[in-house]
């Protein structure tokens, strides 16, 4: 702690770029998320209009719902970046609150999210019903369980940043979660215009 | 790579970029909410409103929020982004063939 409190940040900002080596052995897990998560989207186009005699897209898909959830996770993002803002600026207070705004716009999500799930099981709609219903719960599903974990992970580092304060380890790990975050958005990009709003035109057989 | 204590301020992340990144991924998410909620087009053309604005917004967070670009520091993330990209192509490319082909083949009548 001899050093000045400037050179600590300059030491935290470089701990925290993205493109540091150490963050490389992350972004290879996310591309091999990004592959699995490749496989789930092929068995769903598969299996897409597999009803069974089951319920179909249009009536167990809310447009109003997945809308709410897609600007709640979009609104993550931006909270998440202005956190790693703030980690810049070595501002410790608006880091933490930036985390908690992210955690609780990821808990609105999970909580629709699951809310709809039970809602629709509740109706028949469950993932032993159809081949449809199987690829939708599992694509779905590996998504939310994505956002729960990174949600405690959220939770993990609000903690340290509030305990331990500002050093280049917390700022490597807020790196990394970052792309985390910020690939969860992108999946979900690709979930609701793969299976929500093919599934909610109106007449439409995609 | 190696940047040590160099906080280069070039790459230092700032609120106008995510801002700006927000926006236009919220732009980009309505216009295929819209379309649908209005059913402003038919469903073909949907799709493809739907496809091209889903690319679109997967470029914007690429560039704004996950910072990526063909820059030295980045290239071996964007490889591995592209070698990625070429590997589902093969494999959904591929099943999707297959299954197309067997389909063809089989005349299976909704199992």
């Amino acid at each position: 702690m001899a050093s000045s409190p400037s050179h600590d940040l300059n030491r935290v900002r470089a701990a925290a770029r993205a493109d540091s080596e150490v963050n490389f052995g992350f972004w290879a897990y996310l591309m091999s998320d990004v592959v699995l998560f490749s496989m789930l989207f092929l068995a769903y186009v598969n299996l897409s209009q597999r009803y069974a005699g089951g319920p179909t897209p249009g009536d167990i898909f809310s447009l109003h719902g997945v809308f709410l959830e897609t600007m709640a996770l979009l609104a993550s993002s931006l909270t998440f970046g202005l956190a790693m803002v703030s980690l810049h600026q070595g501002k410790k207070n608006h880091i933490i609150g930036w985390l908690l705004a992210t955690f609780l716009l990821g808990g609105f999500f999970l909580w629709h999210e699951v809310s709809e799930f039970v809602h629709i099981i509740h109706e028949g709609a469950s993932f032993d019903r159809s081949g449809f219903l199987s690829a939708y719960f599992g694509l779905v599903g590996t998504h939310g369980a994505h956002v729960f974990f990174g949600m405690i992970w959220l939770l993990t580092m609000v903690a340290q940043v509030a305990l331990r304060g500002l050093t280049p380890a917390i700022g490597s790990r807020l790196a990394r979660l970052s792309l985390f975050w910020h690939f969860l958005d992108l999946v979900w990009i690709c979930v609701f215009s793969t299976v929500y709003l093919p599934g909610l035109i109106q007449g439409g057989s995609a | 790579m190696s940047h040590s204590d160099d906080a280069t301020p070039g790459h230092a992340p700032t609120a106008g970029a995510y801002i700006t990144g927000y926006l236009l991924a919220l732009v980009l998410t309505l216009i295929p909410f819209g379309a649908v909620y209005y059913d402003a087009f038919s469903p073909g053309v949907m799709l493809l409103v739907i496809a091209a604005t889903a690319i679109l917004q997967l470029g914007v967070h690429l560039r704004l929020f996950l910072h990526l670009d063909m820059s030295q520091e980045q290239r071996w993330n964007t490889i591995s982004v592209l070698f990625s990209v070429f590997t589902i192509f093969v494999m959904v490319g591929g099943t999707l063939w297959l299954f197309y082909s067997l389909y063809s083949r089989h005349m299976m009548v909704g199992y």
